[in-house]
């Protein structure tokens, strides 16, 4: 079995242009639960507006997201987060940075095809989405990555409503 | 043929409900269409399509659209491959445009593998799409007429789409929602990794008639002979995601070496017999990786007869510039 700390540790190492699987550091049960304290409301809403107006409040605060997302998820900033209906096992950490699901090349063990001694992160997700019941978000179809909005605050994003577009339904 | 109507043989064929054969072939890694010609022609009555690769194994060819015209241009209906692995989505929606303006009848798109198992290991890996997002552009360019950015394209592409799917690799029971997520974003036939091990195949094929998905897309199962103990060991532990069962493998081993090809071409033609008794299954594609001369033997054993030339006519070679 991997170690999760060798995994997370490993994930720094890993080139901007080929990243390496990270087997998220917190539950998803816990992580589920999370997401409804984060949802979209007036206040959130509010927060962001009055954030962007504050462009060094807003480094401080993608900062701030940046730190904890790189620890528990190995975070790369997209800017565009797809964790909740991944099974917040983040898909940008794999290689090949497939939004819709796992490659052909997952080992018969369910290792990474280009760093075997890890394992696939979609294997990772998978498990935990369907082990909490949301396995049909795996059925969305993920837009393609809006490249400009790397090292932006994805809940900024999430708060203003400005990633409603990042999928739909099959 | 006209940009409006993309009827190849090979959708034909399908549609008309044949069992269809499809071959692979690699382009050469040098700047000669002929030798390409020279694997494709043999096979130009045994088989409805040959996919022309792009860049396999992430190793530098002759790219799939040049090849796939100069396949044409000898008669045999390509299957442009086309792959996220090198390109970003500009070049991509630019290589189909280019693909349906020459009258290339057919597209499949998949990721790619990655770099790092190529003669290039130190290239940028692209992956600005998946194969998903790729086949979703595809649709939107073809049935709408417009790119990924919104704007209109006159006349639009005329293609016919597909992908891959691998259903021996993990998670087993996924591969066949993947599958129906493909379909639901355009893929219209797919073709599969190799299949040697029938049992698993006939338990995905069960899960997706379960889902209806055979109703929607043209399954080909992938097959291939294994003709070396040095290709065995290749296909085992050099190609990700390709499993060979204990069995095969017994089997190839157990023969004395120079008997070890013809061995692999019986057992290919076995297991395409097999394949083919599985509901849901609208023909084989055979991938001969280098052994290409030995497809016709492959289907002779399997008991497909050879075309009769005269339906080679309109096989969609006649695109006007």
């Amino acid at each position: 079995m991997l170690n999760w700390m060798t995994t997370a540790r490993t994930a720094s190492s890993s080139t901007a242009s080929s990243p390496r699987p990270v087997r998220p550091h917190a539950t998803a049960r816990s992580m589920y639960r999370l997401h409804h304290l984060l949802e979209p409301n007036a206040a959130y809403r509010q927060l962001a507006t009055w954030l962007e107006a504050r462009p060094r409040l807003q480094r401080l605060f993608t900062r701030a997201e940046k730190g904890v997302k790189k620890e528990i998820f190995g975070c790369r900033m997209c800017g565009q987060c797809a964790l909740p209906v991944t099974g917040y096992a983040c898909p940008m950490t794999c290689p090949k940075q497939l939004r819709n699901g796992p490659c052909g090349g997952v080992g018969a063990d369910g290792s990474c095809e280009v760093y075997p001694e890890q394992r696939c992160v979609w294997v990772i997700g998978i498990e935990r989405a369907r082990g909490q019941g949301h396995v049909t978000d795996l059925h969305l179809l993920q837009r393609p990555v809006d490249h400009r909005l790397w090292e932006q605050s994805s809940w900024i994003q999430y708060w203003q409503g400005r990633d409603e577009d990042l999928w739909t339904q099959t | 043929m006209t940009p409006a109507d993309p009827g190849g043989r090979f959708r034909s064929t399908l549609e008309s409900g044949a069992f269809t054969v499809t071959a692979e072939v690699g382009p050469p890694r040098g700047a000669d269409a002929e030798a390409l010609v020279r694997k494709v022609t043999p096979l130009r009555d045994l088989v409805t399509a040959v996919n022309i690769t792009d860049n396999q194994g992430a190793t530098v060819r002759l790219s799939s659209w040049a090849g796939s015209l100069a396949v044409m241009a000898a008669g045999v209906e390509p299957i442009m491959q086309l792959t996220c692995r090198d390109s970003n989505r500009i070049a991509l929606q630019a290589s189909l445009l280019g693909a349906a303006a020459m009258g290339i009848p057919n597209i499949l798109v998949m990721t790619g593998d990655h770099p790092r198992f190529g003669d290039h290991p130190g290239a940028k890996p692209v992956f600005d799409m998946d194969s998903v997002q790729l086949l979703m552009t595809a649709r939107t360019m073809r049935d709408e007429g417009r790119l990924l950015s919104g704007r209109e394209l006159k006349p639009p592409p005329r293609w016919f789409l597909g992908s891959v799917e691998n259903p021996s690799a993990p998670p087993l029971d996924f591969r066949a929602i993947r599958l129906r997520k493909k379909i639901g974003a355009g893929a219209q036939f797919i073709q599969t990794q190799y299949m040697f091990d029938v049992a698993l195949f006939a338990r995905f094929m069960a899960q997706v008639r379960d889902l209806g998905l055979d109703e929607r897309c043209y399954i080909l199962a992938g097959v291939g002979p294994v003709c070396s103990l040095r290709a065995l060991s290749h296909m085992q532990n050099g190609v990700p995601g390709l499993r060979i069962p204990d069995d095969v493998a017994r089997r190839i081993r157990s023969v004395p070496e120079d008997r070890i090809a013809e061995e692999g071409v019986s057992i290919c033609a076995e297991i395409i017999g097999e394949l083919r008794q599985i509901p849901g299954v609208a023909g084989v594609h055979v991938m001969a990786m280098g052994n290409e001369h030995r497809i016709p033997a492959i289907l002779e054993r399997a008991g497909f007869q050879p075309r009769p030339p005269a339906s080679i006519a309109g096989a969609g070679n006649d695109h006007a510039h």
